[in-house]
């Protein structure tokens, strides 16, 4: 091969590797983004959840309720603030949600919001219950894109996520009841 | 709450995007927050004390139709400035994958990022093709708003992933309180009924309404029709044809007329072909107390909930377009039935319910940490 071949082929071999590096380099910034999204918007639904078993429980030990339904509630939201691992929490959460429905029918809601104290406890519940709703769909979304971009051949064999362990989403029922004065719940819409 | 909001829509049009970003703006100040509006706006143009400009607009066919946007280095460094100064809690976006500032502040920002879709019509060729630039941009995006279920269908498919819906702010207060103007209301033998929209644009459904005039005047021959909006008068008259002396042509009306029209009118036709993911208008007309008779597009089904809180009729069917108003204007029990239960419905859309969802999440993802710009961006400098 005479020189000038040699050398086109050289700078034709500097340039896929450039163009490689530069790929790999970009889809590890974009995980290394994921991830982090991953780990805050977790974060943050873990703080949501224990803020609505938190109101669900101060609403049940409140002396409002009638003490059959005050002690459903207040044991549901116990529980909740009280597991351990992923799949404890999730069935504890979905729980304290089917607690909450149970408990707090339209009449009873009606009810609670005669008075400035009932009225207080619900709006409060209410918040934190829209906040979580919200809060487990974007870190679900988190997740979802994640796990995405992880499937890519770029990332499975560059090994650029590491010894990160796959994201999991977060599965509860968390269909609050209505506990609003009006109809001012967000409307997530379609299946959760 | 230090909040950077983002149009892509130059502001120098109206329009609905526009309109709610400076509505949630508004009541965003008004709620005690610290609120910058960033957004294409010629020099010259009259905008807010809270809005900054991203640089002039250009008018580019984007996504179907023509569109003002920002674009270009100029604008690119100026929203970096913007994003890297404003010091925000959260980021909203609306639109980010228009091609406009939206979409730059997009990739100059990390931290919490929240956007909103409002569009129902995305060409998924296209989306296709710019895929590879557009989904690792989406993935810097904390939360995701739809304004409308149709909207929030666009994104699922064909974005992945989902969006929580909170609808359009109106004003209801505003239109509930219009003052009603005698010229525009109808008398015995003689109602009246209004139409929203240029007329030259085939999917806001003037067409059909001209040719569902002669059985709607053969029912009602004192009917007139009170149309707002721009266009060609003589177009609109030619379409109309033998039937012309029934349109009354107001050209373009200021948002106090239109509340004033709509509180008039015995009826409001929305005779739209396509192209509508929520139908704003519509939650103002009903806000207004007019009976709404709307094509049965799947948004304006939605916010009418199938019928219960207003007439629907065919898509670009004049016939049936015709039938429905008939139906509304010959039974004012059932016009006042409609018009109660529509006045009650419409409190959803209410500006006070709408901006405290929005907070929510805002709140939801604000603890992530503030909004920084984004170092990596500096490679995508050109100017």
């Amino acid at each position: 091969m005479s020189a000038p071949v040699v050398a086109l082929l050289v700078v034709a071999v500097l340039l896929v590797l450039a163009a490689v590096v530069w790929a790999l380099t970009a889809t590890a910034a974009r995980l290394d983004r994921l991830h982090h999204r991953v780990e805050t918007s977790r974060a943050s639904l873990d703080a949501r959840l224990l803020r609505r078993a938190s109101a669900a429980e101060q609403l049940a030990l409140s002396g409002l309720l009638d003490p059959a339904s005050a002690l459903l509630l207040a044991s549901a939201a116990g529980e909740a603030l009280g597991a351990e691992g992923e799949a404890e929490r999730s069935g504890a959460e979905s729980d304290l949600t089917r607690a909450l429905r149970a408990a707090l029918p339209p009449a009873t809601v009606a009810a609670l919001r005669r008075g400035p104290t009932g009225t207080r406890l619900l709006d409060d519940l209410d918040a934190a219950c829209q906040r979580a709703v919200l809060a487990r769909r974007f870190a679900n979304d988190a997740v979802a894109q994640t796990v995405r971009v992880r499937r890519t051949r770029v990332v499975r064999w560059g090994r650029l996520a590491g010894h990160a362990a796959l994201p999991r989403s977060f599965d509860a029922d968390d269909e609050p009841p209505a506990l609003a004065a009006e109809h001012v719940l967000p409307r997530p819409g379609g299946p959760r | 709450m230090r909040i950077g909001i983002v149009c892509p829509y130059s502001l120098d049009v109206p329009g609905g995007v526009q309109g709610h970003v400076l509505g949630l703006a508004e009541q965003l100040i008004a709620g005690g927050h610290d609120v910058s509006v960033l957004a294409p706006v010629d020099e010259g143009t009259p905008v807010p004390r809270h809005v900054v400009s991203a640089g002039g607009a250009v008018a580019v066919p984007y996504n179907g139709s023509v569109a003002r946007l920002g674009f270009g280095p100029a604008t690119a460094l100026r929203v970096r400035r913007w994003v890297a100064e404003g010091r925000f809690d959260v980021l909203h976006l609306h639109e980010p994958i228009t091609p406009s500032a939206s979409l730059l502040a997009l990739w100059a920002a990390t931290g919490p990022v929240v956007a909103t879709f409002h569009s129902a019509q995305l060409r998924s060729r296209a989306l296709q093709a710019a895929a590879p630039l557009v989904l690792p941009s989406l993935e810097r995006i904390s939360a995701r708003i739809a304004v409308s279920e149709d909207a929030r269908r666009t994104v699922v498919d064909h974005l992945g992933g989902d969006a929580v819906v909170v609808p359009n702010g109106v004003d209801v207060d505003r239109f509930a309180r219009a003052a009603q103007r005698p010229a525009w209301q109808g008398r015995p033998g003689a109602p009246t009924v209004a139409f929203l929209g240029r007329l030259e644009e085939p999917r806001k459904g003037f067409g059909v309404l001209a040719q569902a005039l002669p059985a709607l005047r053969a029912a009602h021959p004192g009917l007139r029709v009170l149309v707002a909006g721009r266009g060609d008068a003589a177009a609109a008259r030619a379409l109309a044809g033998e039937h012309a002396g029934a349109l009354e042509l107001l050209g373009p009306v200021s948002e106090d007329d239109k509340a004033s029209l709509l509180a008039s009118v015995d009826a409001y036709v929305a005779p739209q072909t396509g192209g509508e993911s929520f139908g704003v208008v519509l939650v103002e007309a009903m806000s207004a107390g007019a009976a709404v008779v709307a094509s049965a597009l799947p948004s304006f089904g939605r916010v009418l909930e199938d019928g219960r809180l207003g007439a629907l009729a065919a898509v670009g069917d004049p016939a049936a377009l015709a039938a429905a108003v008939a139906g509304v204007l010959e039974a004012p029990a059932r016009r006042a039935a409609l018009v109660a239960a529509a006045r009650a419905a419409v409190r959803r859309y209410d500006w006070r319910v709408v901006t405290e969802q929005v907070v929510a999440v805002y709140e939801t993802v604000a603890d992530a940490g503030a909004v920084a710009p984004d170092a990596g961006s500096a490679r995508w400098r050109l100017g």
